[in-house]
């Protein structure tokens, strides 16, 4: 009787863990997921950097996140680099095993498009109106999003396009501005770039984790190169990343823990870290799927409305206005008079501010007292 | 046995908790009154439908209000066991009931079912509400937008064997088109349907050979979305949340097939939705009579069935769903219309609430962020926006505690679109942060050699006119 009793015990500890497991789907509470993925450096020895993109990229897309969903920032074109011996390939594993360019890639942003000003454009969302729906970020407060950057940076900088910087403060501020306007549930971001760790040390809303490549004071180094090719093809952290990626297929329960561990010091030379004290879940329930894939919830359809069949469509009951309108011209599509008429702004003179003022004070009390008073009375 | 004499009206205040720094007062004013001789003459109509129509032509009930017709206890009016029928429009009958206690009861009962409750406020407040304390309802439904996009798409994987053909313009006019004329009020809609050829779910399923049909199991639905959505496609222009509802065509070697629940059972719908995104419904199609008919075989969908679990799934996306119902409890269906009137109302108190508390974390935020970085350019048109989405929201705010729902709506939609228009100004967008370490970096170079000159000849200054201090009295 007690063994019958302890295996009812067991069995039913085993259906509530399945149960748990089953809502554990549910807590974390987003509906939907977003990418946006960066790569800020250009030429031809940077194709390194393309390679890593594209390869988180390619992951995120076969785990579910539709294109829709994806915002890829490519600072340079690799694939159709005029020194690429195989056009319109990138590769990633060394021998061109593994070709992450493929054939549908919707690259959003693309060669001088990336910088610093479109990048925090997207993530604060004060995009200019005449912005397509495929360069804007359009989450909101249930959608999960995976932030990816790679190129070459410093201690609390990243280098954009080999002409200017993000600082971690400003990225810092970016995160604060979407939290504030509720633009994110969950925010995972990833940086393979020399000092990496730097630059999540500023992060200070909540629910964001982040993943670097190498801690402060060391470099980020590249895996290998392929000798037809010519240069690097990946960075080491980013290759294992994907390695790790490869292994992991929708329904797969790996946890964030698992890709914590990605990369040792052993194969990495680099030491990755990670920042987990913003986030408010414990990294062992946050599945990877949570971030790079896209497992909508479900719920069955239980119940039906019923309709008349036989009723006639009716009118719709909502006056149509149907204002009488010429045909328009296609030179009538701008307002030409208006812009080519309009007088300039009058900008407002304001009055030199104290620094000013008191900096050219002293400087003439200084020429004064040097030269004597009695030159005042040949000016006035 | 009532307390006062008729008519006289009653004023009820409720405090609904909802955060650490929000809380709502909602406040129910009851007005008693007799039955006018015109409205007892439809009261006694012989079916309950006929009484709601008959009573809807008479009074004029102004959004948010609701009338209560209570009927002796053993009218035959309602049907037996019925105690409550709720009708399409924003009226109900009800059994007086034992007492006045009982009745009031009801009445609170039938409240919360028609009007807003304190979880339908915590719900439209749900950013508010620290996580955890909301239940799984609250995250399904979409968030108050200014507009909608309707997509209707038709998978049809098999086009050599099925030839589907649906009248999606006629079924959009019959039955979509009259909920979203009621629901124009809300936010624009835009609907358009599309075709598409060779797409597969994303899960391949079971045979069951006890039903010879094929079987999709509840934990692999939601892995079915994700092949499908790449191919959906969006409108490039507008940037409202996008519906999309499918309608599945299974491949003739894997016809029939069914949708398990979690205990195995086949949903009767053969459909199922995912919250914030739309909704898709399995159409199996009739095997051939005689295994000789010629491939493909042409089908025509049976819309009005298909638009029954559309429709379904959009209230249910848009939180127009039934709570749990006491059985005594008998609610009309809204038929053709799609929505009940009341059923109107209730979103229009979410959404204007939700509004509200949009407003007021917009601007407080974008006052948050003009005092961090104190170098940003606010332009008129931003400043203008904010004014106008401050005294929009206010007004909001007045309309609602008066309970004039439709201007409050109005109002508060006007306040969403001013305060997004002035946050997500482009202009905002500060770029220079100069850390402390940068500024001597750039500054001293510049000032140091300047300033050198200028600091001797001000030491030269002091020593001057301390000396000159002391020359007169040798002077004299």
């Amino acid at each position: 009787a007690a063994a019958a009793l302890l295996l009812g015990c067991c069995g039913a500890a085993l259906a509530s863990g399945v149960q748990d497991q089953a809502e554990q789907f549910f807590r974390s509470g987003h509906t939907n997921n977003w990418a946006v993925l960066v790569c800020t450096s250009r030429f031809w020895f940077n194709y390194r950097h393309v390679a890593n993109t594209l390869s988180v990229y390619r992951s995120v897309k076969r785990l579910g996140i539709p294109d829709s969903h994806i915002v890829l920032m490519l600072a340079d074109d690799m694939a159709c680099n005029p020194r690429n011996p195989k056009p319109a390939t990138v590769f990633s594993h060394k021998n061109m095993e593994l070709n992450v360019y493929g054939d549908d890639v919707e690259v959003d942003y693309r060669s001088y498009e990336v910088t610093v000003e479109n990048f925090l454009r997207v993530l604060t969302g004060r995009i200019p109106p005449s912005t397509p729906r495929s360069k804007r970020l359009l989450s909101d407060d249930r959608s999960n999003i995976l932030i990816y950057m790679t190129g070459h940076g410093g201690n609390g900088f990243l280098k954009f396009q080999d002409s200017e910087e993000i600082t971690n403060v400003e990225l810092a501020d970016a995160f604060e501005q979407m939290w504030q306007k509720r633009r994110y549930n969950e925010l995972l971001f990833i940086i393979d770039t020399c000092q990496g760790a730097s630059m999540y040390e500023r992060f200070y809303s909540p629910n964001i984790m982040a993943l670097a490549s190498s801690q402060v004071g060391e470099d980020s180094l590249s895996h290998q190169p392929d000798l037809g090719i010519g240069v690097h093809l990946m960075d080491r952290y980013t290759f294992y990343v994907l390695e790790f990626l490869e292994e992991i297929h929708p329904a797969s329960q790996t946890n964030m823990n698992d890709l914590f561990q990605v990369c040792p010091k052993s194969l990495c030379v680099s030491t990755p870290g990670h920042r987990t004290d913003l986030f408010q879940r414990d990294p062992q329930n946050v599945l990877i799927t949570d971030f790079f894939g896209s497992v909508r919830k479900v719920e069955i359809t239980t119940e039906t409305i019923s309709l008349d069949r036989d009723l006639a469509g009716f009118e719709s009951k909502l006056p149509k206005d149907e204002l009488a309108t010429e045909p328009l011209k296609y030179a009538d599509q701008l307002p030409v008079a208006q812009i080519i008429h309009q007088k300039p702004k009058q900008k407002d003179w304001h009055p030199p501010g104290g620094f000013i003022l008191g900096l050219w004070a002293l400087i003439i009390m200084v020429f004064f007292k040097t030269y004597g008073i009695k030159h005042m009375k040949h000016i006035f | 046995d009532l307390p006062r004499q008729l008519p006289f009206r009653d004023v009820r205040e409720e405090e609904v908790p909802v955060g650490s720094r929000t809380d709502v007062t909602s406040r129910y004013e009851t007005v008693y009154r007799s039955t006018t001789a015109r409205e007892a003459a439809a009261l006694g109509a012989a079916a309950p439908q006929e009484a709601d129509a008959a009573l809807h032509a008479l009074q004029d009930a102004s959004p948010g209000s609701l009338t209560v017709y209570v009927i002796p206890e053993t009218s035959s009016l309602l049907p037996q066991g019925i105690n409550v029928y709720v009708g399409k429009h924003r009226s109900a009958l009800v059994r007086a009931g034992q007492g006045l206690a009982a009745l009031r009861a009801r009445l609170r009962q039938l409240t919360q079912v028609m009007s807003f409750t304190a979880s339908s406020i915590a719900a439209a407040l749900s950013d508010r509400v620290p996580d955890g304390q909301l239940g799984l309802d609250a995250r399904r439904h979409l968030k108050s937008s200014l507009g909608y996009e309707i997509t209707f798409s038709l998978l049809n994987p098999d086009p050599k064997s099925h030839d589907v053909d649906w009248d999606i313009e006629d079924a959009v006019n019959r039955y979509v088109q009259p909920i979203l004329d009621k629901l124009s009020f809300v936010a624009n809609f835009s609907v358009d349907s599309q075709i598409l050829y060779y797409a597969v779910l994303g899960v391949t399923p079971r045979f069951d050979r006890e039903s010879s049909s094929f079987l999709l199991s509840a934990h692999s639905l939601p892995h079915v979305i994700n092949p499908v959505e790449a191919r959906l496609g969006s409108s490039a222009a507008s940037l409202y949340p996008v519906l999309n509802f499918l309608l599945y065509v299974p491949e003739r070697s894997h016809s029939p097939l069914y949708i398990q629940d979690k205990d195995g059972a086949p949903v009767p719908t053969n459909a199922f939705h995912s919250p914030r995104w739309g909704g898709i419904m399995i159409y199996n199609v009739e095997a051939p009579a005689s295994p000789q008919a010629s491939l493909p075989l042409h089908v025509d969908v049976d819309m009005v069935r298909v638009m029954e679990v559309f429709l379904a799934q959009l209230r249910l996306l848009f939180g127009i769903s039934r709570e749990e119902l006491p059985p005594e409890f008998l609610v009309e269906s809204p038929g053709n219309e799609g929505l009940a009137d009341w059923e109107l109302d209730r979103l229009l108190w979410a959404h204007t609430v939700e509004n509200i508390a949009t407003v007021s974390t917009t601007l407080t935020s974008l006052a948050q962020l003009l005092d961090q970085i104190s170098n940003i350019v606010i332009k008129d048109d931003v400043a203008s926006e904010v004014y106008q989405a401050v005294a929009s929201v206010q007004n909001a705010m007045a309309e609602l505690a008066e309970g004039r729902l439709r201007s409050a709506f109005q109002a508060s939609k006007e306040a969403v679109t001013s305060s997004e228009r002035a946050f997500f100004d482009p202009s905002l967008l500060h770029l220079l942060y100069f850390p402390d370490d940068q500024k001597f970096a750039i500054y001293i170079p510049l000032f140091l050699p300047m300033a050198v000159p200028i600091l001797l000849s001000l030491a030269k200054i002091f020593r001057e006119a301390r000396q000159r201090k002391k020359e007169p009295a040798k002077m004299d």
